[in-house]
């Protein structure tokens, strides 16, 4: 496999969801660098559009349900020509997390992610303030609930603990519990509008509200900061604090470069790659936060060029990468909702995780129930012979000539999955079976079933659960 | 040890989110609980008392009547010193035993590993629902993690089924365990064998087991009725865990209904439980052990209670001497740690009570140390 097309696979499923061969071949004409700065404007590419899919999937319509919301996401993650964005989109929901199990309606957490994919790429500083006035937000972490007589810590905690600096960093902790008071009474009197009835004319999304009346306006000491400070003051003095650095810094590396241990050990567990970490820190601080200009620094390191398979899959990149390899999840049919119910049952379970601090990622993603989905799904795809992906593999490994060695035909399935690299006992135990299978003669009716096995046991290894 | 000749096990369904122990075990007689709960109490008209200073929340009539027959331990004030107030942190605590400093072994796993040292059975240890609880982690050690019994299996999606032999005969060879790949790829390789064993055997459970009782339709509900079909299947599974999931008894707001709903369920899944174990002749050797990573606030704050500590854990079982272990915490202001419930009773006691007088095991590797027992387990 050519180095370009295998580093362009590489990008692909990091910045995305991944690409066929086709794409990859098309991609690396154009080059890395350019790829990269495409990805990082998704404001310069087409709109997925919707109109097919709305007037068949009512529920992705409406929004009212998490069910049909999934599925609308999934098909975005796996559909939309701007694959850094949805990527991105994640990112912050994976950490910024708000569930169904705690909302007032499905909907707001869509519109939520709405900003993410507006906001996601831009200031954090802004990012973090929209965030304090997100209803979907505010409601999962009961800061309407905390009033001047009566504060509620919740959000006031999780900003600090969960959303911007964590614990501690260098083994010395990074705020104290008076840190979290003071910062739960800046956001007193963040809350959320009445909402408008019901009736007669539907529902209408929540919004926010800044009630004056209820904000404690008294002096507030915060990171050794005093004032009679507000939430955007908080925002303000956190955003600049070195912890936020690499709080974000960690966050990127682990999501986009190689898996970190979870985010509670960051106290006392030093970053995997010191420097790399550190670029992105003064990053950071050079652009005034603008997560865009880490993101190019980090893709353009050879860190990340260097950690391909560093990182195992998350459900939704085990789930949308290979439907996006198989290419069968683009116009409607009725087992549409199936793919967002796999990336659930592997334990992502999109929209409501499973607590505030969200998923546990790399190899904690990976248990016994959670690889039987992972296998028995990929797998599951890699069987659909007439799907247009699997077509395009197939005659791609058939225009290679008339007959195909069982060493090549694995090699060449082990290329358009994206450049795979197996383990040499499990690359001999492929080429064993391939060289059983009924023909190696490319033009007999059986050569398609032959390699479609081949593809199946390559979803079902070790090496596939790695991005 | 135990007075029965089959071996001993543990269930455990953990309560995520905080479990409030003030409106769970309700201590109606003492003024000091209605003033520190203006809004979010439950009236002593409406309590089921147990005695003249404590009673049981009005929605676990249930629980109420299995500790009338003994078969309940209340255990109060559990914690552990200088609480930490973070579900994720505390939750870790309880499941690593480390107040101190951060692990990420499990007490539970390294029961799994004592109970089964050769790992002759993968399905010693065995969760249900998604994603498994650090406390069932420690290295080596096969835990098979369920999210759906009815349909667990590997490459099931192959339909043909010599087709499906093949594969699984090549599955089986690329993941045995030919370890030296890295940490990750050997824990991938151990687990796709783990998994294959266990899905052959767990997958005769469900034909094993009919039953009178119909539990609920909540997860929680529903991993109950797994654990009693796989327990009831005698496939030699010792410790069975589930987690009522989403955090749901985090109850920052509207307290009152949410956990009213809470407790109702709580009530009757471990009732059912415990009815559908009867009705099989196989409640004798096990006990339930209900946990939840802290209570909550003393003082409410208008509509819930936050982050608190000194909560409360059941142990229910026909081998447990019921009645309350421990104290009730103090609601006195100055006896109290910065208005949370000071705890009395370490919750490495509870687990050191459970691993050596019920499923004898030497606890204090487990729990890293000596901690007091209770004695809530009858030794007849």
């Amino acid at each position: 496999m050519a180095e370009d097309i295998g580093l362009m696979a590489h990008l692909m499923r990091r910045a995305g969801f991944g690409a066929t061969y086709e794409e990859l071949e098309r991609r690396a004409e154009v080059g890395y660098e350019a790829t990269v700065e495409e990805l990082l404007h998704p404001e310069d590419q087409p709109e997925l559009q919707m109109d097919v899919m709305n007037r068949y999937m009512h529920g992705w319509r409406d929004k009212q349900g998490l069910m049909a919301n999934q599925g609308y996401w999934t098909y975005r993650m796996v559909n939309s020509p701007k694959q850094l964005e949805e990527k991105m989109c994640l990112f912050w929901h994976g950490i910024f997390c708000v569930g169904d199990s705690k909302c007032m309606r499905a909907r707001q957490i869509l519109i939520q992610l709405d900003k993410f994919r507006i906001q996601g790429f831009g200031n954090f500083e802004t990012l973090l303030t929209y965030l304090a006035t997100d209803p979907a937000m505010l409601y999962y972490l009961d800061n309407q609930l905390s009033h001047k007589e009566a504060v509620n810590e919740n959000w006031g905690r999780e900003l600090l603990e969960l959303f911007s600096m964590g614990v501690g960093m260098d083994d010395h902790a990074n705020y104290t519990e008076d840190d979290v008071k003071a910062c739960a009474q800046a956001f007193t009197g963040w809350t959320i509008a009445n909402a408008i009835p019901r009736y007669p004319y539907g529902s209408y999304a929540n919004k926010f509200l800044y009630n004056q009346f209820d904000h404690i306006e008294e002096d507030k000491t915060f990171l050794g900061e005093s004032g009679n400070f507000n939430g955007e003051d908080v925002i303000r003095i956190i955003a600049k604090h070195p912890a936020t650095a690499r709080f974000v810094s960690r966050h990127l590396y682990n999501y986009f470069v190689a898996d970190e241990p979870q985010v509670p050990a960051w106290q006392s567990i030093p970053p995997k790659d010191p420097e790399l970490i550190k670029a992105l820190e003064d990053e950071y601080f050079r652009s005034g936060y603008e997560i865009r200009s880490m993101l190019r620094v980090l893709f353009n390191s050879d860190s990340f060029k260097n950690a391909r398979f560093a990182k195992v899959k998350s459900p939704a990149e085990a789930v949308c990468g290979t439907i996006r390899l198989v290419g069968d999840f683009t116009t409607p049919n009725p087992r549409f909702y199936d793919p967002a119910l796999e990336i659930g049952y592997m334990g992502q379970d999109l929209m409501n995780p499973p607590t505030v601090e969200g998923w546990h990622t790399g190899k904690e993603w990976i248990d016994s129930g959670t690889l039987v989905e992972r296998i028995n799904f990929a797998a599951g795809e890699m069987g659909k012979v007439n799907s247009t992906g699997i077509k395009q593999i197939i005659e791609r490994i058939k225009s290679a000539g008339e007959t195909i060695s069982a060493e090549d035909l694995v090699k060449r399935c082990l290329e358009m999955l994206g450049g795979y690299e197996l383990m040499e006992e499990n690359q001999k135990l492929l080429v064993e079976h391939a060289a059983t299978a009924a023909s190696m003669n490319t033009k007999t009716d059986e050569f398609a079933q032959a390699v479609s096995q081949i593809l199946q046991l390559i979803v079902s290894t070790q090496e596939y659960q790695f991005n | 040890m135990t007075s029965t000749q089959k071996d001993p096990v543990l269930v455990i369904l953990q309560l995520s989110g905080g479990n409030d122990f003030m409106n769970t075990i309700i201590p109606y007689t003492n003024p000091l609980y209605y003033d520190n709960r203006p809004n979010v109490r439950i009236s002593e008209d409406q309590v089921m008392p147990l005695n003249d200073e404590l009673g049981f929340n009005p929605n676990m009539p249930e629980f109420k009547s299995l500790y009338e027959q003994g078969k309940v331990a209340i255990i109060q004030g559990v914690g552990y010193p200088k609480p930490n107030l973070s579900h994720f942190r505390s939750m870790d605590i309880w499941h690593t035993c480390e107040p101190e400093k951060l692990a990420d072994e499990g007490w539970v796993g390294r029961a799994i590993r004592d109970l089964d040292p050769n790992k002759d059975n993968v399905l010693t240890g065995v969760n249900f629902g998604r994603g498994m609880p650090r406390a069932m982690a420690a290295p080596g050690v096969p835990v098979a993690s369920v999210g759906n019994l009815e349909t667990y299996g590997v490459l099931t999606s192959i339909e043909v089924e010599q087709e499906r032999a093949q594969a699984l005969d090549i599955f089986s060879r690329m993941y045995s365990p030919a370890m030296g790949h890295g940490p990750v790829v050997d824990y991938l390789s151990q687990t796709g064998m783990d998994a294959l064993h266990g899905a052959d055997i767990l997958a005769t459970a469900p034909g094993k087991y009919s039953s009178t009782v119909e539990y609920g339709d909540s997860s929680m509900s529903q991993y109950m009725r797994n654990i009693a079909q796989v327990h009831i299947a005698n496939l030699g599974t010792r410790i069975l865990y589930t987690t009522a999931p989403y955090n749901s008894f985090d109850t920052h707001a509207t307290q009152m209904t949410a956990h009213a709903g809470l407790c109702t369920n709580v009530s009757r899944t471990v009732n059912d439980f415990y009815e559908d174990l009867k009705e099989h002749n196989a409640s004798d050797n096990v006990l339930l052990l209900v946990f939840t990573e802290f209570g909550r606030r003393v003082h409410d704050n208008g509509s819930g209670t936050d982050h608190g500590s000194g909560g409360a854990a059941f142990v229910i079982g026909d081998a447990v001497k019921g009645g309350l272990y421990g104290e009730y915490p103090s609601l006195e202001e100055d006896k109290q740690s910065e208005g949370n419930l000071q705890f009395n009773n370490d919750f490495r006691g509870l687990y050191a009570t459970l691993l050596e007088d019920w499923m004898g095991l030497d606890s204090k590797p487990i729990v890293n140390g000596g901690f007091e027992k209770l004695d809530f387990i009858s030794k007849s």
